[in-house]
């Protein structure tokens, strides 16, 4: 048997290996809207902060819980929308002309 | 840590998000994407506070509230000029979350008198470094993208061997912390995080302005590598993973910003590139024995109007003049007479990788009309007029010509290769990277001086009168 912590090792590479696969297929256009999205994404740290701000004990850990939600939260909700109100304006060629 | 059911809608979560980036891959299905992207986040989040045993809500409802009306205000209310520094200022909070996380772990395990495993103690140190580096590296980055810092490096003696110093100073205390018990290093600890923060500071203002584009999408990167580390303190996969696509996302981007300007990512980091009165390239000779054709918009928007093929480079210069909106007008009229026009877009065009092509969608400028110089440099020679607008390094033709030059070696555009090129442009002067532009001078090319804006909107109205 490996440890919790190993398996998260092995778990950690193998979606690095996935990242890189994934994200070079993004074409360069919306490299932006990748960095927002992906921006939000890391927001996932989020699990934490519920943790402690839901489980803190006192006064200094909850601060440190509502500080990690409240970050934690622009980073989710901010990320997420702005990413949408970017890929909102891509559009393709209304009327297509004919190639001569 | 919760039951069966709780770890698989985490795995949920997690293939979600992979599945989102997935969808990335096309604009057409982008949108979709991040949606899927966000229910993952949902789930996760409902997970948590269904799964976890929770002593209270009030706070996590004081705290999510303040985040969202926060997140939600500055989402919508923010110019896509600025998206930058906003990436920025969210990465920022992300690398605070992760953190914090792992400053409760320890502070918890301090308070209750528990015993710290080596490896525990590693991933909170690493969480602790990362994500603080992250939080100020990025409001330093912010603060140069916003003009409230100073867009040039600011250097001093000794600055690396002091920056080295102060790393090895963490690395022994974080080293010495993950193998004592936490009662004892709370002193430490909270040194820990003061270095961390004043190394994110240090490591980024050395960094110059338009050097930034590189800072954030690396920022990015630690945002996720934080994320992880987080991931690894709390042992929860969904971190753990999510953080890892982040951190290669990141480390793409960062790289593709470096070859956009053939440069090492130690030269940006460690180079003070940009520091105003850079190296001149070689190459230069005095302005005497050259001279610049001056086209005026009249003739300028005949040479547009009766082309087959239009190249348009968009720089930064397009952006600050607020003149995008105008450009598309200009392609839009040109696209009526049956002028194919195309946008070529250079990786470091914009302020942050894939900015331009935000800026022009903005516009309404069709994706499809955009295309990177791979695409058309080929075409180059068959295209009758390029016309440059605020862009200046990106099309200078020393890149290639010149092994010399401050920027050999830099992919360009190749618009000295079109049958006529026009820049507009406010003067003669070199550009970002300080290096003169021999384009300038070519028998094909004329400059169209003035402010691109009221540039734009002459050749609008010429062009609309022929």
């Amino acid at each position: 048997m490996i440890g919790p912590l190993l398996v998260g090792v092995y778990v950690f590479v193998l979606a690095m290996f996935v990242g890189w696969q994934v994200i070079t297929k993004v074409p360069p256009t919306l490299h932006t809207p990748l960095m927002s999205g992906s921006n939000a994404i890391s927001g996932i740290s989020i699990v934490g902060a519920l943790l402690i701000a839901g489980q803190a004990s006192d006064r200094i850990m909850t601060w440190v819980g509502v500080a990690a939600v409240a970050m934690a939260t622009i980073n989710v909700v901010g990320g997420f929308l702005v990413t949408d109100r970017m890929l909102k304006m891509f559009h393709r060629r209304r009327d297509t002309e004919p190639e001569a | 840590m919760g039951s069966t059911v709780f770890q698989l809608a985490y795995l949920l979560s997690a293939v979600l998000f992979i599945v989102g980036l997935q969808r990335l891959s096309s604009p057409e299905t982008a949108r979709g994407g991040n949606a899927i992207a966000a229910v993952g986040m949902l789930i996760a989040i409902v997970a948590t506070l269904l799964g976890e045993h929770m002593l209270s809500f009030t706070w996590i409802l004081v705290g999510a509230v303040v985040g969202s009306g926060a997140g939600l205000f500055m989402a919508q209310t923010v110019e896509m000029t600025a998206m930058p520094q906003m990436v920025a200022i969210f990465n920022g909070f992300g690398g605070g979350a992760s953190a914090l996380v792992a400053i409760a772990e320890y502070l918890e395990l301090a308070r209750t008198g528990g015993s710290l495993e080596t490896a525990h103690g590693v991933s909170i140190m690493a969480g602790v470094l990362i994500g603080s580096v992250t939080l100020s590296g990025s409001f330093i980055a912010f603060g140069k993208l916003q003009g409230l810092v100073s867009e040039k490096p600011v250097t001093y003696p000794l600055q690396k061997t002091s920056n080295f110093i102060l790393l090895l100073a963490m690395l022994a205390v974080g080293t010495w912390l993950s193998i004592s018990p936490p009662a004892g290093g709370v002193d430490w600890f909270y040194f820990m995080i003061a270095a961390s923060l004043a190394l994110g500071v240090l490591v980024v203002i050395p960094i110059g302005g338009a050097d930034m584009p590189v800072v954030v999408a690396l920022l990015n990167s630690y945002s996720g590598l934080a994320a992880s580390a987080a991931g690894f303190v709390l042992v929860n996969m969904s971190l753990i993973i999510s953080g890892a696509l982040v951190g290669a996302s990141g480390l793409i981007l960062t790289g593709i910003m470096c070859r956009g300007m053939n440069r090492s990512l130690a030269n940006v980091l460690f180079g003070a590139f940009g520091g105003g009165g850079g190296p001149v390239g070689g190459g230069g000779g005095p302005e005497g024995d050259r001279t610049a054709r001056e086209v005026d918009a009249e003739s300028a928007a005949m040479m547009l109007a009766y082309a087959r093929q239009v190249v348009i480079v968009p720089g930064y210069g397009l952006a600050v003049a607020q003149a995008q909106h105008k450009l598309r007008e200009l392609a839009d009229l040109l696209g009526e007479r049956g002028v194919t026009v195309k946008f070529a877009i250079h990786p470091v065009a914009g302020r942050m990788p894939g900015h331009m092509n935000v800026l022009l969608a903005e516009a309404n400028v069709p994706y499809d009309q955009l295309y990177e110089p791979d695409d058309v440099n080929p075409e180059m020679a068959g295209t009758d007029v390029a016309l440059v607008v605020g862009a200046n390094d990106v099309v200078n033709p020393s890149a290639r010509d010149d092994p010399t030059s401050a920027i050999a070696g830099m992919p360009i555009v190749e618009v000295d290769r079109a049958k006529q090129c026009i820049v507009m442009k406010r003067s003669l002067s070199t550009g970002f990277a300080g290096v003169d532009n021999p384009l300038f001078y070519l028998p094909n090319n004329a400059m169209l001086f003035g402010d691109a804006a009221k540039t734009l909107t002459a050749l609008v109205r010429e062009v609309k009168e022929l």
